[in-house]
């Protein structure tokens, strides 16, 4: 805009209102708190892999200055310094990078600390798929990127999809899916749970007992799942827990090991859903085929 | 009668001259603690005209490191409590459950609250330290029931040993319960000074100045304790009176340094004998030196958790652990060398 048009008083009052349009920005986040932004944040923190991923999808990880210990992807957050972990969160190192907005999980023990020494912090925590949507729309707010809508569209059509590709056959498979060898399970309330039903599958965990309840081995027996989805660091031994040799996915070797770097796909409740979905997708396919 | 005034003031000059060492150790490492963190000692010099430098200064590392001194102290304070009014130089302020009792409380008060509130910092703080103090006096008491009194050293340890567990288990079960506050638990478990502020100094200074107050005190009744239980009664002291108020002071400080800054062993444990080593003395100096002397050890174990591998930080109740851990089996193998020689 030339200093000409700026001149013009009908320009002026233009660039004052949006000017105001682009400051004032008040966010109520997952607590309940207003959390006002003077703009939309430049130098952020996340300390949650699945908002570090969704800031990323938004296309705003170039603003990205520090993430947490376990965030891994997409591969650029790599190389950015790392604060902590949820248990142990590394608050001078936080304070020290000047972000101008905090991303966290509700569970985060440094929420408070953070609050005293003045940061801007938001609580954001993705459980379920409406929740992926719901933290989507609410980072493309505060970002001030209009990309949210987008996003979501190609993840749902991408799930939808994979949907797709799940034979006739082996839809109503009963599946049986394994977050640790405790064993803790993924129930159908569960993240996870709800992209398996998108699928076409039945859990044998029902909604009643719990997003991810910890079972008696006994339990999986009785239900006798024709598909055991499990991740490498935990499936070692499976087969030789007592009676789980009868169990019909052991039997007929229907049993899917995701690698380390699928499981953090699989567990993550974010915008790499879609990828979770073809992943599982893609397992029903190799071992449900023929039953 | 001139010799044993020479002694005394020996004596005296000696315990003065530790706890003077103490105190200038202490101030050392706290201005050390200024410079030790993610970045190093630039942003000292960078706080002169930096804000964030200034205030990662004297907003994080100035409160965390006098934190750490505090609650070691306190730790220092409830050891050297516990070990004269047990007579045991076992007597590990959570060898009697009180730290188990304290988490226990700690995960009520969470489950309460919920896992991070965000208002009423102040409340929640005095909540917390409350929770902890409650857990850790009904955990002591339960143990002193089941040992029947102080008198039988293996009997003590091991009800302490049993509610230790039982209480411990009472919080797993709390904490599976409600998923939310398992984090919070976790990271209170490992003990850590990181979240420690200005607010969390003020609560544990409060309640180490009433501790020390009392213990001060109440001491004399562990110098007549230490003669044995006749000798004490002899002293005319309400004794009853004074070992339940002592059961408090002890409680008191363990609860409110466990509730800023989780579980950190052996401080309480090592103190009071490091003092011991170097100069023989009553009680009521005993326990000012063993507070001194524990904020000195917990305050060096934080700076060397700060700095090892820094820009990282480990948990410094897995370091106090680590460290006190092998001074304990050290000391124990020098004694089994030192009697295998008698």
């Amino acid at each position: 805009m030339s200093m000409k048009e700026i001149r013009n008083p009908l320009a002026a009052i233009g660039l004052v209102l949006m000017a105001l349009a682009a400051h004032a920005l008040d966010v109520v986040d997952e607590r309940g708190v207003s959390v006002s932004l003077p703009q939309p944040p430049q130098r952020i923190v996340t300390l949650l892999p699945s908002l570090t991923e969704s800031v990323c999808a938004l296309g705003a990880c170039n603003r990205l200055v520090g993430v947490d210990r376990y965030s891994n992807s997409p591969e650029q957050v790599k190389a950015l310094p790392q604060l902590g972990g949820g248990i142990d969160p590394n608050v001078e190192a936080i304070v020290a990078l000047k972000p101008d907005a905090v991303l966290l999980a509700k569970s985060s023990r440094v929420t408070q600390r953070l609050e005293a020494l003045g940061m801007k912090v938001l609580v954001l925590e993705p459980k379920s798929h409406a929740d992926v949507r719901r933290v989507l729309d609410k980072l493309d707010q505060v970002l001030g990127t209009h990309e949210a809508a987008k996003v979501w569209r190609v993840i749902d059509a991408s799930v939808s999809a994979a949907a797709q590709s799940v034979p006739a056959g082996a839809k109503g498979m009963r599946v049986y899916f394994e977050v640790n060898s405790a064993p803790y399970a993924a129930g159908e309330s569960s993240f996870i749970g709800e992209t398996l039903s998108r699928l076409g599958m039945k859990n044998i965990v029902p909604a009643s007992l719990g997003p991810f309840p910890k079972l008696n081995p006994e339990y999986v027996v009785r239900a006798n799942p024709d598909l055991i989805m499990v991740s490498v660091r935990s499936a070692q031994g499976l087969e030789q827990r007592p009676g789980w040799a009868g169990i019909r996915a052991v039997r007929e070797g229907r049993i899917c090991r995701f690698s380390a770097e699928q499981s953090d796909v699989l567990v993550r409740p974010g915008p790499r859903m879609d990828e979770a979905a073809r992943l599982m997708a893609q397992c029903i396919v190799e071992k449900g085929g023929k039953r | 009668m001139n010799a044993a005034a020479a002694r005394h003031t020996a004596h005296l000059r000696r315990v003065l001259l530790l706890g003077a060492g103490l105190l200038v150790l202490g101030a050392a490492l706290m201005l050390l603690g200024l410079g030790i963190g993610s970045t190093g000692f630039e942003s000292l010099f960078a706080a002169r005209h930096d804000p964030v430098a200034l205030q990662i200064v004297w907003d994080i590392r100035l409160p965390r490191t006098l934190g750490a001194w505090l609650a070691g102290a306190l730790l220092g304070l409830a050891g050297a409590v516990a070990q004269g009014l047990f007579r045991n130089p076992l007597a590990d302020p959570y060898l009697l459950g009180s730290a188990s009792g304290a988490s226990l409380g700690v995960a009520v008060a969470l489950l309460m609250f919920g896992g991070s509130a965000a208002s009423m910092q102040w409340v929640m703080r005095l909540g917390l330290t409350g929770a902890a103090f409650l857990g850790a006096v009904l955990a002591v008491m339960l143990t002193l029931m089941l040992a029947r009194g102080v008198q039988q050293t293996l009997r003590l340890l091991l009800a302490g040993v049993i509610v230790g567990v039982v209480l411990g288990a009472a919080k797993d079960l709390i904490t599976i319960a409600s998923a939310d506050i398992l984090q919070a638990i976790q990271g209170f478990i490992l003990g850590s000074t990181g979240l420690v502020g200005w607010s969390a100094c003020a609560v544990m200074a409060m309640v180490g100045a009433a501790c020390l107050l009392a213990g001060w005190a109440l001491a004399p009744v562990l110098d007549g304790l230490a003669l044995g239980e006749a000798t004490a009664r002899s002293l005319g002291l309400p004794l009853g009176a004074m070992r339940a108020a002592l059961v408090v002071v002890l409680a008191l400080a363990t609860g409110a340094a466990v509730a800023q800054t989780g579980l950190i062993a052996f401080v309480g444990l090592a103190a009071p004998h490091l003092v011991r080593s170097a100069v023989k003395t009553t009680h009521a100096r005993l326990i000012v030196l063993s507070a001194l002397m524990g904020g000195l050890l917990l305050m060096a174990a934080d700076l060397l958790a700060r700095w090892l591998i820094a820009p990282q930080e480990l948990p410094v109740g897995v370091l106090t652990a680590v460290l006190g851990g092998s001074y304990l089996l050290w000391l124990m193998h020098r004694r089994s060398a030192r009697s295998g020689v008698a």
